[in-house]
């Protein structure tokens, strides 16, 4: 058997070259410090997105994109087919924790300030799968066509429209007409399945060419002889995967003791339900929006909040170029602090919405 | 039994178990479930006054074909027009006042028995009623 086996492997290596790329990734190391627990979230996050993948081919089984039938079919998946509850809520509970795990990642490498020369365009394509990840959250989010992902879908096109001049059309784009209709489902199914996987493929691709690139970051001002190093294979790759099983075995307590629900079947004409809520994800967002006045100044308040989360984004993805100090190795509290206010912000607001305050 | 051996087979068996244990629900995820994926209970199969006495219809019930027929004597009576012999679909025959299975000549009476030819078994019956304009069409409990 032993023999077998070294058979099929050396005649494997001799055409993959599977020593050389097991030597190459030995070779690469990997710092150890007292922060080293935040390096396992990339990890983390790209485990989840396989999950999506995998559980996402699966439930396009089953699954159809016409209004007619898109909630039937979820609902015959988690009903009628084996394991068909699991896979969904698999999808609908690892693409939430993918979500946060993607927060986590990004501001822990934010207060390590691992987007320093020469990381910015790591920092900066990170950025650009953030977004991603939250078009598929809000494109998924409608596939089932259930009463509050259809209102939810409403009022976040809604603010789309709001945007000076290109809003109307942009979301008549997303909407494929003028507002959530049977022309929508199809077209958030698209985005969800075609278009947006393609994006990820390349930027993502991106992302983990420069991360294999460049190695990982050590925190700013650590001197060497705090450093210890691993090697990223096997050593790194055998903690990373342990990780991804405690992920695993969350996800399986998650899905059988509180399964994905598929909620009520839209309807168009009926009003909008009094506790209608986006994904947490956008939480912040929309208690932003029922904060800001109807009016400041000249501007309507929905547009300069749109505005001002444009804006907000735009100097978070610059990040790099803008902490001048940082890319000297020179400590840069003041963008720390920024980050903290921002993070603040976040928790802050969604804890609001939780609160069912009447804001 | 040597030590390394013993752990090799602890964590190699461990590996195995792992992997059965998430292929097993996606193999049975895979294979699809006995029953049909559409569902519908009932359709509105036609307009009042849109089928003549002595006339029939076919009409989409989820994924197979209905059959409406309004019979000589004005009442409304629907079957799946799926023919139990090989699924072929049914039509209504005027002149016999039969429905007939045109691939193997299987012939059935208003009540969905079968007269003659091969078809095993009678045609699925369905309900009718008359909801305003709408006449419906649903599944018998």
């Amino acid at each position: 058997m032993r023999n077998f086996l070294k058979n099929i492997f050396s005649y494997l290596d001799s055409r993959f070259k599977l020593s050389e790329l097991a030597e190459l990734a030995g070779k690469k190391k990997v710092p150890v410090h007292k922060h080293s627990l935040w390096y396992y979230f990339g990890g983390i996050c790209l485990f989840l997105f396989v999950i999506q993948v995998i559980t996402g081919i699966l439930l396009l089984l089953y699954y159809t994109p016409s209004v007619d039938s898109a909630y039937e079919s979820v609902h015959f998946i988690i009903s009628q087919v084996k394991f068909g509850w699991l896979i969904r809520s698999v999808h609908s509970w690892s693409a939430n924790i993918l979500i946060g795990a993607i927060f986590v990642h990004m501001f822990s490498t934010f207060f390590l300030k691992a987007y320093r020369q020469p990381r910015e365009l790591t920092w900066i394509s990170g950025f650009f799968l953030l977004l991603v990840f939250l078009a598929f959250g809000f494109s998924g989010y409608l596939l089932p066509w259930n009463k509050l992902s259809f209102f939810a879908t409403r009022v976040g096109t809604d603010i789309v429209g709001t945007l000076p001049w290109i809003g109307e059309k942009v979301k008549h784009f997303i909407l494929g007409g003028s507002n959530v209709s049977g022309a929508t489902l199809p077209r958030f199914f698209w985005f969800h399945v075609a278009v947006l996987p393609a994006v990820t493929a390349v930027i993502l691709g991106i992302h983990l060419v420069l991360v294999q690139i460049l190695g990982m970051s050590k925190p700013v001002g650590l001197k060497e002889s705090e450093v210890r190093e691993i090697s990223f294979f096997p050593d790194f790759i055998l903690k990373d995967s342990l990780g991804w099983i405690l992920i695993l075995a969350l996800i399986g307590v998650l899905c059988v003791f509180f399964p994905w629900e598929v909620g009520e079947k839209a309807d168009p004409f009926a009003s909008t339900p009094l506790d209608i809520k986006p994904e947490w994800y956008f939480l912040f967002m929309f208690t932003t929006l029922k904060l800001v006045p109807a009016h400041v100044l000249f501007l309507e308040g929905e547009m300069l909040a749109i505005l001002g989360f444009m804006i907000g984004g735009l100097v978070w993805m610059l990040i790099p170029v803008l902490d001048r100090n940082v890319s000297r190795e020179k400590r840069s509290p003041a963008f720390s602090l920024f980050g903290l206010l921002v993070l603040l912000y976040i928790i802050v607001l969604t804890a609001l919405s939780y609160l069912h305050l009447k804001l | 039994m040597k030590r390394r051996n013993f752990i090799n087979f602890l964590f190699g068996g461990g590996l195995i178990g792992t992997i059965v244990t998430f292929l097993y629900p996606v193999i049975r995820y895979i294979i699809p479930p006995g029953q049909s994926q559409s569902r519908i209970g009932q359709v509105e199969a036609a307009k009042m006054g849109e089928l003549a006495p002595n006339s029939s219809k076919i009409f989409k019930f989820g994924d197979v074909p209905g059959i409406l027929i309004n019979t000589k004597e004005g009442e409304l009576i629907a079957f799946s027009a799926v023919c139990t012999h090989l699924t072929c679909t049914v039509h209504y025959e005027e002149e016999t006042e039969t429905i007939l299975c045109p691939c193997h000549n299987g012939r059935f009476d208003l009540s969905g028995k079968v007269i003659s030819g091969p078809p095993p078994a009678p045609l699925e019956a369905y309900n009718v009623e008359v909801s305003g304009e709408d006449i419906i069409v649903s599944k018998k409990a």
